[in-house]
């Protein structure tokens, strides 16, 4: 593991320092194209490196509260979901990890992202969806495969690269908005003032710069793509099967996750190479299978569904089998030999799908702040979060209840 | 020239002892670390179990077998001395509780309490953590020990002594897997 773990160290740096270079060239060039000498170059670098600074800063400090309050993640009680807690809580320890903070978006459509710093400062977000259809193996084996990712160091690079990305293409966002309105006055007006002829190469440079943002974006998006890519989706699969010691868990919550059908409306492009199952994209369109963040997920379920243990060097032979191509897993991992058998399933019954829909919705009520009262006349109430009064009283019964329990 | 090298060798050779003292150390902060993991998860499994019994003691009238059997083998465990004594008692124990945990499935008024349904899965949150904690404290005693015993590690071990740590086996091998657990809704 310690080879992924540095090779996503050095990848976070060198996105940095890419990122300083391609920033120093844009800021230069615009730095020329409004004073034509070196002093306006060497001042458009300067700022240009001003705006890399803060945001490497940004995404270093808080890059993983941009994605968290991008999805309209909030973090969540022990109380909201004890299971959820539980089962994190259970894939920390197997991981020797301290445990993550955790969040619950507010979405009906299933899926789940890990973000951090370091595994000291990380998060684990899931979709209300996700919790109310998987059984308790299926939504450890989602929870295992993240607690992974953070156990890989993934997060950090894929937070890094998405704040990146972000601002790449909110920055050609707006030159070529001003490209646009700058070309509409700046055009009329140079019918009258031919003498100003430095204005038309700066609106020239404007227009090869703006040009270039907007070819650079989803140049960049493709690199984060692929730079997350499979090769990082595997290696969780495999870390989680590790994990749980018991792939089935995984491979069934994934088949889950794909049936889904509902979009997830909180995801964008920058973003979703994040998630455990891509967010934007519908399972079984064979084009985008050869450019996509993340490998098809009936190869990912096959793979799981062939590990004869929970090792490393399992996943890596249910590979081979599968795919017929080199194994993601790095050799380091399968040095020591393991034996780890795969544990028993619990006996859990998935819910009926009436069931599983007011679960989903009780999930999202307790995460927005409502409290729970089961009177016991069998009834069950609601609290809003901006209930005022102390006491409620059962409409059903009559019986009286502290709201502030 | 020659006092030199004498010196750079020398230099070499004290780091070298330093570094592979101070990975020892670590390594052996570690295992104690996992352990300390692996009494938290077994002090709370002893703190659920009288809760869970009352709980359930009204609705399972015919099992008082069951019940005596956990509580006896709560108290050997809470007063188990060593690590090994500790696995002897806890893999009876928790035998026992997946026992109990079957058992219940026999019982739909008991699985439609809300209380005991909160306390079911905090026990087996419970069994798994401690499943769990002892997967990566064997994982970290494989690492010192191999490092006790391999070359040249091994003789700065034998000099600080750093002794052998034991495995946390439980009696029951059975028990490696999770126990059959319901979550029935």
């Amino acid at each position: 593991m310690w080879e992924q773990i540095r090779a996503n160290k050095r990848n976070s740096i060198l996105l940095l320092f890419l990122m300083a270079a391609v920033l120093g060239s844009i800021g230069w060039t615009i730095g020329m194209a409004y004073v034509p000498n070196p002093n306006g170059g060497i001042l458009g670098l300067g700022a240009a490196l001003a705006v890399w600074l803060i945001l490497a800063m940004v995404s270093f400090s808080s890059g993983d509260a941009i994605f968290l309050a991008a999805s309209k993640a909030v973090p969540v009680e022990k109380s909201v979901h004890p299971q959820l807690f539980n089962i994190v809580e259970e894939m920390a320890i197997a991981a020797s990890l301290p445990m993550p903070k955790v969040y619950i978006i507010n979405e009906s459509a299933p899926n789940a992202f890990a973000t951090g710093r370091n595994p000291q400062n990380a998060s684990i977000a899931v979709t209300a969806g996700l919790l109310g259809r998987l059984n308790r193996d299926e939504l450890q084996g989602v929870v295992a495969h993240e607690m992974s990712h953070i156990l890989h160091r993934d997060i950090l690079f894929v937070t890094i690269a998405g704040v990146m990305l972000g601002a790449i293409t909110m920055i050609s966002q707006i030159f070529l908005r001003s490209m646009f309105y700058g070309s509409m006055y700046g055009g009329g007006g140079r019918r009258y003032s031919s003498r100003d002829k430095n204005a038309g190469g700066a609106q020239a440079i404007m227009l090869v710069i703006a040009i270039v943002c907007a070819i650079l974006a989803p140049i960049m998006a493709t690199l984060l793509y692929f730079a997350l890519s499979r090769k990082r989706e595997y290696l969780a699969d495999a870390g989680g099967a590790r994990l749980t010691r018991y792939p089935e868990g995984l491979a069934s919550a994934l088949e889950k996750i794909s049936q889904n059908t509902i979009p997830l409306s909180v995801a964008n492009k920058a973003s979703a190479p994040m998630y455990i199952v891509n967010p934007l994209q519908k399972e079984g369109m064979k084009l985008s299978d050869l450019t996509s963040t993340h490998p098809p997920i009936s190869e990912r379920v096959r793979i799981l569904r062939g590990m004869a243990g929970a090792s490393f060097a399992d996943y890596s032979e249910a590979f081979n089998k599968s795919t017929h191509s080199t194994t993601p897993i790095p050799s380091s991992a399968m040095k020591t030999v393991e034996h780890l058998e795969i544990r028993q399933a619990s006996t859990q019954q998935a819910a009926g799908y009436k069931k599983q829909t007011r679960d989903i919705g009780d999930i999202m009520q307790r995460a927005g702040g409502y409290k729970f009262i089961d009177c016991s006349c069998g009834l069950k109430m609601k609290i809003p979060p901006n209930f005022t009064g102390s006491k409620v009283q059962c409409p059903r019964c009559g019986a009286e209840y502290n709201s502030r329990r | 020239m020659a006092w030199i090298i004498v010196l750079v060798v020398v230099a070499v050779i004290v780091f070298a002892i330093i570094g592979m003292y101070n990975s020892l150390v670590a390594l052996r902060n570690q295992v104690d670390n996992a352990w300390s993991q692996i009494s938290v998860q077994l002090k709370r499994r002893h703190d659920l179990i009288p809760n869970l019994i009352e709980t359930a003691k009204g609705y399972m009238q015919h099992e008082r077998g069951t019940f005596e059997a956990i509580t006896a083998a709560r108290s050997q465990a809470m007063g188990a001395k060593n690590v090994a004594d500790a696995g002897k008692a806890e893999g009876v124990l928790g035998a026992a509780l997946s026992k109990f945990l079957l058992t219940v499935e026999a019982y739909p008024d008991l699985k439609a309490n809300q209380n005991f349904l909160a306390l079911q899965e905090e026990l087996s949150s419970t069994e798994n953590k401690i499943a769990f904690s002892r997967q990566a404290y064997n994982d970290q005693v494989l690492f010192f020990n191999n490092k006790t015993q391999m070359f040249p590690s091994n003789i700065i071990a034998g000099m600080f002594n750093f002794s052998k740590r034991e495995f946390f086996e439980l009696e029951n091998e059975s028990e490696k897997a999770v126990p059959k657990i319901s979550f029935g809704n």
